[in-house]
């Protein structure tokens, strides 16, 4: 009896290694782990380990999650990350855009792409308030960005009911984020209380909560930007084209290079757009993002140069500069991202 | 005194403007190391932060003229830029001068990327700094060169090595201040070896450094020629990394999700958080204990060949058994323990105080169950390191305890495992996270048996009575008439050919519990273990009544987290004091009352009335007779 228990055993054992090796492997092979010589992980690949291990965590414990997805570079990795989380089902939940109507054409055509790809449903948001007001960029100055941005995100989160949201924010972006949690609570009316967080303890997160109180959850939070360059670059994630330098149509503005997207952009007296060579850091409402002057047409050279660059991130963009170093604070207990 | 030279090594690698592509070859092998600083207010640390942020070039220029004007602002460094100002990030702190929080930061070298938690040295230490600490591989203890081994090193010291933390720096800074002086140096390494030693930490590494100044950061200092060990930031890059340990201990890996996107795939995701598991291998499904053989480690890339410690994997098994979020797959030959009742050190981090006896969540790895924490056996006192006797845990306090769950659940003592032996407390109202703690070992000896997954399960034993099993839980005051009650029922349900059997002092206290007395600690035993024999016999698939006055609410409920929900039915056979004394069947209220029954319920001990029975007995009201019939009607209608 013991006998023909053991044929069977190595018989099917012999059947799986078999099979194992129709399946295609890793472009980069984990080397055999022995008690000798431990597999290194790389910081890549516990960054990885670490963001799938919180997507997981939030599909289990919450009843309707959602991923906002602004179509930059960080939401191009968190996307990746979520198709890895769940392979080969699709993530199990949907992309929420919060548009302005003001974002780059080359934003929302990725945009529609991904969401196709991925196979997940795409929902777009534009606040009808903003909308009926024909709020925008060149009018209404940080309104533009409560309106369409922030109030948005809150009316569709609401108009929806979704009581966890995945958002792509790190916390080396910015210093009053370098204390964020990544489950941050929301209360009802969606403010975040700095004195209210929950401690976070090992990788165990706590994601209960009341009626009405939701999360914001940051999978990202521990990548840096070299770490997110790095990544799209191994990974080989599609992102927007303006990451890279083209020529491009350009207005010099109150220091800004501003780039001319649609026929929307009002030239002011004795502007006249310019090609230059341009590529962008980060990605927002066109009209509000500065672009960098830059020959650098692959990943490589747009790493190098943000390497060699000196000045940080989100310096291109006008939202910071309101009301000094703590303005992302302020904006954040307000409900922004 | 020479200022020591930047290393050419940390600052923009003349490798990226030559060749990008092989810069980015070098980092993408890169390993990751996580630690934290702990030292109080004065002692420099987000100063080290800032200087490591600093010489890493992890600072940009318009932060770095922002930080210049700020330092001119608010600075505490006269005119020199105060690195500090760097990583004091929220506005309402800065402007205190303190930090209250957890800080996350980020640098990194050629070799690794570094995590540096930055915690507070203030009045909100222990929560921060055992936060903090949860997720580190390392910890840097900061000493002030002119104030050697205080109080605040000796805490952070403890909590790091509570915490698991293996290797501690001890950072002797400001060394500027004391001129480099070597004497000195290695008399407070001394004071600090001693000190740690009778704590039980019989390793660390000292380091003579000035975060201000930048010796011995990233180059080794001129100042400090007789230190001939590694530099601050050579230590980081170099000491062993938790993982890399983790990959040598036995396979575990707690479920977190279960993948069913189709019938045909059926996957287990989780982060690995030990060992290493291959296609082939067996496995052994935790608590339920049953096995099979892994087929594939499934991943978005494809394929791997192997699952180890520290990565997100899906598994696929050979057999279809039953395996849920929660769960902890284990190599079938190193299985874990399973228990339910710990001996567990609780840090408690919430303004509310432990209510020992309430339930909370507990959540370990994936796996949240109610938990009731006993009153803690003692207080650590984390200055001094006495134990202190005490009722409860409040904010920052911690303590070690008695801990029992709703169910037994897979783990390892924390010692051997932080993923499967750290927990976190929450309270059931207010959903906040109210302690964190480590298990140590469990209390009850059910460490080496490992479940039988058995084919005839209750619900074929209970369909083959043609019953559903219950535990009808008589309580009430001694004489308030339990017992002829229970016993009526019992005649009944057999009289309608229905399967039973009555659990009461006399065939319990003389058999199974005859060791036990009547201590606190024997009363709640002594349930206990009557809450576990009318467990078995519903897995029989009989309907069990027990018949004790089980006067505290806790001991009911404890039985009640025993038996599956649904089957518990709470019986409170309501008979007033004064009523139940004029029967004294027993003549024992007379004796209680002449004090030769001390501890007697209703006279000297309380006796809890349940607060929402599923049936109440009014005796006042109602025959025994008419009792069991209203019993029974509820039983069968159920």
């Amino acid at each position: 009896m013991t006998y023909m228990k053991n044929v069977c055993f190595y018989y099917v054992s012999a059947w799986r290694s078999l099979a194992r090796f129709e399946t295609p492997s890793r472009a980069e092979p984990i080397m055999e782990a022995s008690a000798a010589s431990p597999v290194t992980l790389t910081h890549l690949q516990r960054l990885e380990a670490e963001s799938i291990h919180i997507m997981r965590e939030v599909v289990a414990e919450s009843e309707k999650p959602v991923m906002l997805y602004s179509v930059g570079k960080d939401s191009a990795c968190m996307l990746h990350l979520a198709r890895k989380a769940f392979y080969p089902a699709p993530p199990p939940f949907p992309l929420l855009h919060v548009d302005t109507t003001w974002k780059f054409r080359a934003m929302y055509e990725l945009r529609d792409r991904m969401a196709e790809e991925s196979g997940m449903e795409l929902l777009v948001y534009q606040n009808p308030e903003a909308k009926a007001k024909g709020i925008n960029p060149f009018d209404h100055g940080s309104l533009h960005t409560d309106l369409w941005k922030t109030e948005g995100l809150k009316q569709a989160l609401d108009l929806y009911g979704f009581d966890v949201a995945f958002g792509g924010a790190r916390r080396d972006e910015e210093k009053s984020r370098a204390k964020e949690r990544i489950f941050s609570f929301r209360s009802a009316n969606h403010r975040w209380e700095p004195k209210s967080q929950r401690p976070e303890l090992w990788n165990l997160y706590n994601a209960r909560k009341a009626k009405g109180e939701s999360i914001r959850v940051f999978p990202i939070s521990n990548w840096t930007e070299l770490d997110i360059w790095q990544y799209i670059h191994l990974e080989n994630i599609p992102i927007v084209p303006l990451y890279f330098a083209a020529e491009r149509p350009t207005v010099e503005r109150d220091g800004l290079l501003l780039m001319v997207d649609d026929d929307r952009f009002r030239l002011k007296p004795g502007e006249k757009p310019v090609m230059r060579s341009v590529r962008f850091r980060t990605l927002g409402c066109y009209p509000l993002t500065g672009a960098v002057e830059s020959t650098a047409d692959t990943l490589p050279r747009v790493i190098q140069e943000m390497l060699l660059t000196t000045t940080s991130e989100r310096q291109g963009r006008i939202i910071d500069k309101d009301a000094g170093s703590a303005s992302m604070e302020k904006k954040k207990q307000e409900g922004y991202f | 005194m020479s200022a020591p030279a930047t290393t050419p090594a940390y600052v923009t690698d003349e490798l990226i403007a030559r060749d990008i592509d092989e810069y980015l070859r070098r980092h993408q092998h890169k390993s990751l190391l996580r630690f934290i600083t702990c030292g109080s207010v004065d002692d420099g640390k987000s100063t080290l932060i800032g200087r490591l942020l600093y010489d890493s070039k992890m600072i940009f220029e318009d932060q770095l003229a922002a930080l210049e004007a700020d330092s001119k602002k608010v600075g505490t460094q006269g005119q020199e830029i105060d690195f500090a100002l760097l990583v004091d990030g929220l506005a309402a702190e800065r402007e205190q001068g303190i930090t209250i929080d957890v800080a996350y930061r980020f640098f990194s070298t050629e070799k690794r990327k570094f995590i540096v938690a930055d915690t507070p040295g203030h009045e909100q230490y222990t929560r921060n700094m055992v936060t903090g600490a949860s997720t580190a591989d390392l910890a840097i203890i900061l000493i002030d060169a002119r104030k050697g081994v205080l109080t605040q090193t000796r805490r952070h010291s403890y909590l790091a090595h509570l915490i698991g933390i293996r290797n501690l720096v001890l950072a002797v800074n400001k060394m500027d201040l004391i001129g480099y002086d070597q004497g000195r140096y290695e008399a407070i390494v001394e004071d600090y070896r001693a000190f740690a030693r009778s704590i039980g930490i019989t390793e660390f590494v000292a380091m003579p450094i000035s975060g201000f100044k930048g010796d011995n950061i990233t180059a080794p200092s001129p100042n400090t020629p007789w230190y001939p060990g590694p530099t601050l930031m050579a230590h980081l890059e170099t000491v062993e990394l938790d993982t890399a340990i983790d990959q040598r201990k036995p396979f575990r890996l707690p479920v977190q999700w279960v993948n069913r996107p189709n019938l045909d795939f059926r996957g287990f995701s989780g982060l690995v958080s030990s060992g290493v598991i291959k296609p082939g291998d067996g496995v052994r499904v935790l608590p339920s204990g049953k096995t099979s053989t892994v087929t594939r480690v499934v991943t978005f890339e494809g394929d791997l060949p192997q699952a180890v410690a520290g990565q997100s994997v899906t598994l696929c098994f050979a057999d279809e058994i039953d395996c849920s979020r929660g769960d902890v797959i284990t190599r079938a030959d190193q299985p874990t323990e399973v228990a339910d009742q710990f001996e567990a050190t609780v840090v408690w981090m919430s303004d509310e105080a432990l209510v020992p006896g309430r339930p909370y969540w507990l959540k370990i790895g994936a796996q949240t169950v109610t938990a009731r924490v006993h009153a803690p056996e003692y207080q650590i006192n984390i200055n001094t390191l006495e134990h202190i006797a005490i009722k409860t845990l409040e904010l920052n306090a911690i303590g070690v305890t008695k801990i029992t769950l709703e169910r037994a659940i897979p783990f390892e003592a924390y010692a051997e495992s932080r993923a499967l032996g750290g927990f976190i407390l929450i309270d059931k109202f207010s959903n906040a996270t109210v302690a964190a703690g480590m298990l140590q070992f469990s209390l009850r000896r059910a460490q080496n048996v490992h479940w039988q997954a058995l084919d005839v399960t209750r619900e074929l034993r209970a369909g083959l009575k043609s019953q559903r099993p219950a535990v009808l839980w008589f309580t009430g005051l001694s004489g308030s008439g339990k017992s002829t009650i229970a016993n009526l029922v019992e005649k009944k349900l057999a009289h309608i050919g229905k399967h039973t059997f009555l659990l009461d002092g006399d065939n319990v206290r003389h058999g199974l519990n005859k060791d036990l007395g009547f201590t606190q600690a024997d009363r709640i035993e002594n349930i206990r273990r009557i809450g576990e024999v009318a467990r078995l016999m519903t897995d029989a698939g009989l309907i069990v009544l027990s018949a004790f006055i089980s006067p505290f609410r806790a001991e009911r409920e404890l039985a009640r987290s025993l038996i599956p929900q649904g089957e518990f039915v709470e019986v409170f056979v309501d008979t007033p004091l004064a009523e139940a004394e004029k029967r004294d069947v027993k003549g024992l209220y007379k004796k209680a009352r002449s004090g030769q029954l001390p501890n007697f319920t209703g006279i000297d001990s309380p006796y809890e009335a349940p607060e929402a029975p599923e049936i109440r007995i009014d005796t006042t009201q109602m025959t025994a007779e008419q009792a069991a019939d209203a019993i029974v009607a509820y039983l069968l209608d159920q």
